[in-house]
């Protein structure tokens, strides 16, 4: 059973005045548990306004949505849990710290899932050890951090909820290379420990290259593809149209490619695309 | 070529006076750096390496403690030398949202020079130049929180050129932006340089945008590490890599090549390069 399924799922701003915009339109979509997802689009291709109905902050304007075999919206009594199933983690979250300490802030989510204190404080530890932040911070404002800092005392405030799907949008935007990278690989273990489903939005195709196991790609608030990493870069021509940037060392391996180079695979990975080259030269 | 912007043993300090004991954090532990009228320079460095900070004792938001800050030849550090810096030297940061403050396009082009007490018709003209220049001239009477991001740039560097300026700065101006918005940024900061002449300094975590100017400066906790050509530094990958950068893609493959004996210039920085010598080595070969 796929964890999160979309039936038809349409979604309309400002149905019935003129600036009327369908931003998802008729999406069928079937994402099964335990993959790493990464989302791409450019802006205004519907993939914020589809991540919103997955965890019920927007009601499909027709279609439907299923949430680990549960039809959100038919009983709007379970909404609630249904939001604790799926954890979404905005874009610059830092900005949604609130709480007097680290600490406080991190246990909001599952201080309000009603669980008892030593549960919380369990969590809270291991999801700041999965951040990357050290236990001395924990009884410092969240407003003394740096700014990677908070961004992960943000993102562990989700975590600590233990969501079954965890969606992250642009988790990396803002930071330096750094930064960004050990994020993005905090992420990646995330899933690997958890074995749990975790969506991210980015714009940055190299990053979607290295970490993702599907990539969803919208377009026109639909789905252009939903498919593995050397699918959809198979494909880099029609994502180029679309105005989406593909990684440069794809660019370089497709024009080596279209100058008589005999290469088969995709390259989207600079190391891969090493190992390429190195075989080519043996071969001769 | 005389130094438009020059800082020299520039020391600067944050206080913290929300603590009940003010607390002082050096940012720039000395920091000495000319940069020439015309120049294209790409200033890179970690978060917190104090590459924002530098900027803005350039453009006279930040007073330093110590040494010297010139810009457009004036001392920064001088009061009544605070607006003319300001007219001459500005400033786009990071959050387009941040930066817009009227309700029209163009009134917010004009925001400026009408403080600036310009008259009317020359306002007008200006500010249709600006649009043009930055290729938002059929957007003049639009809303700017309709636009998209790239757009409220656009309009926010539309509003630093009505001003004339001789030199801007950038602040992270892509880092909010999807690859169509940074693309048209891009072009616009460039045209600016190459035809219009004015000094720029741009910010970026971006590497594939910082080979693309004259000349790289590196940060490294509030001092400067490195200075020279996008491709005197790129080549250095280990370095930028033990501080936290990046390199753009072409130059980590060339790097990673080189190091299983295959013969390529460690200076390439850009596609074009890298598969020009690809090609060669593969005719080669045959």
């Amino acid at each position: 059973m796929p964890i999160i399924k979309t039936e038809g799922l349409t979604y309309v701003y400002g149905e019935g005045t003129p600036f009327c915009k369908t931003a998802v339109d008729n999406v069928d979509l079937e994402i099964e548990e335990g993959e790493l997802v990464g989302i791409i689009g450019h802006t205004g291709s519907g993939k914020s306004t589809l991540i919103q109905h997955f965890n019920g902050l927007l009601k499909p304007t027709s279609g439907k949505v299923f949430i680990d075999g549960e039809q959100l919206w038919k009983d709007k009594s379970h909404l609630r849990d249904i939001r604790f199933k799926v954890g979404l983690v905005f874009q610059y979250p830092e900005y949604q710290l609130f709480e007097e300490s680290v600490y406080k802030d991190i246990a909001f989510g599952p201080k309000n899932m009603g669980l008892s204190d030593s549960e919380i404080d369990k969590r809270v530890r291991e999801s700041m050890r999965m951040v990357g932040l050290s236990e001395d911070i924990m009884e410092k404002s969240p407003f003394e951090l740096s700014g990677g800092q908070k961004r992960r005392a943000a993102i562990a405030g989700v975590m600590a909820m233990d969501p079954k799907v965890l969606i992250l949008d642009e988790p990396a935007s803002g930071l330096d290379p750094k930064g960004r990278d050990a994020i993005l690989a905090q992420i990646r273990e995330y899933h690997q420990q958890k074995k749990n489903t975790v969506m991210m939005v980015s714009h940055s195709m190299e990053d979607i290259a290295k970490h993702t196991t599907k990539i969803l790609v919208m377009n026109k608030a639909k789905v252009f593809c939903y498919d593995t990493p050397v699918n959809v870069f198979h494909r880099s021509k029609e994502l180029e149209q679309m105005g989406l940037a593909v990684p440069q060392i794809t660019r370089v391996f497709n024009r080596l490619k279209a100058a008589g180079v005999p290469i088969d695979d995709d390259v989207y990975t600079v190391e891969f695309g090493k190992k390429l080259i190195m075989r080519l030269l043996e071969n001769r | 070529m005389e130094n438009f912007l020059s800082a020299k043993d520039l020391r600067f300090s944050y206080i913290n006076e929300s603590a009940e004991e003010p607390t002082e954090t050096e940012v720039l532990h000395g920091v000495s750096l000319d940069i020439k009228k015309g120049e294209f320079v790409a200033l890179l460095g970690h978060n917190g390496s104090g590459k924002s900070t530098l900027a803005k004792c350039f453009n006279a938001i930040n007073t330093a403690q110590s040494g010297s800050v010139f810009s457009c030849g004036l001392d920064a550090s001088k009061e009544e030398n605070v607006l003319p810096i300001r007219q001459r030297v500005g400033m786009v940061f990071q959050n387009p949202d941040n930066q817009i403050v009227a309700t029209i396009v163009e009134e917010d082009v004009a925001f400026a020079l009408e403080n600036m007490g310009v008259e009317p018709k020359e306002i007008r003209r200006r500010v249709d130049d600006a649009l043009k220049t930055v290729d938002m001239y059929d957007y003049r009477e639009h809303a700017p929180h309709k636009l998209s991001g790239g757009q409220k740039q656009r309009v926010a560097i539309a509003g630093l050129i009505a001003m004339r300026p001789e030199c801007i700065l950038l602040d992270e101006p892509t880092a909010m932006l999807d690859p169509k918005g940074r693309a048209e940024v891009m072009k616009t900061i460039k045209m600016l340089n190459k035809e219009m002449g004015v000094t720029i300094v741009l910010i970026t975590h971006y590497m594939e945008e910082a080979a693309q100017a004259d000349r790289v400066v590196v940060a490294d906790s509030g001092n400067i590490i490195m200075d020279g050509t996008p491709k005197q530094i790129f080549s250095q990958v280990e370095r930028l890599r033990s501080i936290g950068l990046d390199v753009p893609q072409v130059t980590e493959l060339v790097y990673l090549l080189r190091k299983e004996g295959v013969d390529l210039d460690a200076e390439t920085i850009t596609e074009d390069e890298c598969v020009e010598q690809l090609l060669n080595i593969f005719k080669k070969s045959n």
